[in-house]
């Protein structure tokens, strides 16, 4: 499997990202661990003329917890992640997920960033982040700019960011309570065939907060508000976990792949959720 | 056809130049160019593992990686892990414990395996599994490469001991 030829760089600063990407506009791709852009560039589904490896470029990778707030540089690593203590101190659930993510090789290269600015539904991450209600910074000529993970993702592969902008960060505040990142695949490796990230507070034996949100059950991540709202106020029983599931399906939009059809696809969502909710309550 | 790069690589501590489309992929360096074979092309979709080599301190899947990318790296494959007078204890255990068949992953298998000890010398079974999962084989059922590991890790942590 032979990619089409590029020209390759590998700049130091952002200024020279920021400098190719405006000298080649949509000719150019930047690429962090490439686990999702190579594997593409290999079957020639993604023409890149001009690739640009983030590899070098100064202050992308790193993670930083204070004050109750979280940074993670786009190239942190999902190994990096899972080897963090700090992070899995205030957000247990980032390493829950990662280690679901692929698998020890992948998780070596690849990258927050690329997970979540690459707008594959399959990508764990953006689920994720709409959960935790995080922010992504962005940068481009034009300077700095945050955008809500809940308001980033347009359609598969279609988000927020220009094609002359660069994902550099995702930033969240550390979580409290119960938290559950629950994962069906076929294998590992493969993507979910649905996938559920759930964060509940709990006082008193009520459930007094939750926030849900669904990975490959729709061209885009889906936060489900309203699951997370019949939560709210019981005491996380049968009835409201069923309660969640029905507002969930009523947010989830599965189309019909090799993992299944849509009446299977719905059926494990709402198994997987409900696992979710049990084991992140639980923890509460 | 793209410009050719300058691309150095330190491959099982020796100093590799050579002029390369940036496009190369890591595996065919290997293969082909550097004719260092044991690094195998199974699925070549990044997901088998038998291409798998420890560059910069991580394993990765060669396959996976245009050689642009690792210009500059130090990369290890199985040749640089032991040789027939003198077997790596992963390779040993290997052959003791049965933990190969076709042999085809093994090469992948056991580089992986000396990077996740490296990372974890006392693993469990659950552990060796887990670390191993980007790695497939199709001969054996996965028991006796566990075994192997695990002996393996057993063998070196003795060593370790016995020179303190």
């Amino acid at each position: 499997m032979i990619p089409a030829p590029f020209d390759y760089y590998r700049p130091n600063d952002m200024a020279g990202v920021l400098a190719l990407l405006s000298e080649h506009g949509d000719d150019a791709r930047v690429m962090a661990g490439g686990h999702s852009l190579i594997p593409m560039m290999k079957l020639r589904m993604a023409d890149v003329p001009h690739l640009i490896d983030l590899q070098d470029v100064e202050g992308l990778s790193g993670i930083t917890v204070a004050d109750g707030s979280v940074r993670i540089g786009a190239m942190t690593t999902q190994a990096e992640i899972i080897d963090h203590a700090g992070l899995t101190q205030v957000a247990p659930i980032m390493k829950e997920a990662a280690l679901q993510i692929a698998d020890p090789q992948v998780r070596y290269m690849g990258t927050v960033g690329g997970n979540v600015a690459n707008g594959d539904p399959g990508n764990d991450m953006p689920g994720l982040m709409q959960c935790l209600d995080a922010h992504f910074t962005l940068v481009g000529k034009d300077g700095e700019r945050t955008v809500a993970a809940r308001a980033f993702y347009e359609a598969a592969y279609m988000t927020a960011r220009t094609d002359e902008e660069v994902l550099t960060a995702v930033t969240f505040r550390a979580t409290s309570g119960g938290y559950a990142y629950e994962k069906q695949k076929r294998k590992i490796g493969d993507y979910a065939t649905a996938a559920a990230a759930v964060l509940i507070t709990k006082e008193g034996g009520t459930c007094t907060a939750a926030s849900i949100a669904m990975t490959n059950l729709s061209d885009v991540p889906v936060f489900s508000a309203d699951a997370g709202a019949a939560l709210v106020g019981s005491s996380v029983d049968d009835e409201a976990i069923k309660a969640a599931k029905e507002a969930m399906l009523g947010d989830i939009d599965p189309s019909e792949d090799n993992r299944g059809p849509v009446a299977f696809k719905r059926h494990v969502a709402g198994v997987i959720l409900a696992r979710a909710i049990t084991r992140a309550w639980s923890r509460a | 056809m793209s410009k050719k790069m300058h691309i150095t690589l330190t491959v099982n501590g020796k100093e590799e130049e050579f002029l390369a489309e940036p496009r190369e992929l890591l595996i065919y360096t290997l293969r082909e160019r550097l004719n260092i074979t044991g690094p195998h092309i199974g699925c070549e979709t990044s997901h088998c593992g038998a291409c798998t080599v420890t560059l910069n301190g991580k394993s990765v899947k060669s396959c996976t990686m245009f050689v642009a990318q690792a210009n500059g790296a130090e990369v290890t494959t199985i040749e640089g892990m032991g040789g027939p007078d003198a077997l790596h204890p992963l390779q040993e255990a290997f052959k003791e414990h049965h933990g190969l068949q076709c042999g085809y992953c093994t090469p992948g298998m056991i580089t992986r395996a000396a990077k996740l000890l490296e990372e974890n010398p006392n693993p469990t079974e659950e552990d060796v599994r887990f670390g191993i999962a980007g790695n497939l084989c199709r001969c054996t059922g996965y028991q006796n490469i566990v075994k192997s590991i695990l002996a393996a890790a057993a063998t070196m942590n003795a060593a370790k001991e016995a020179a303190e």
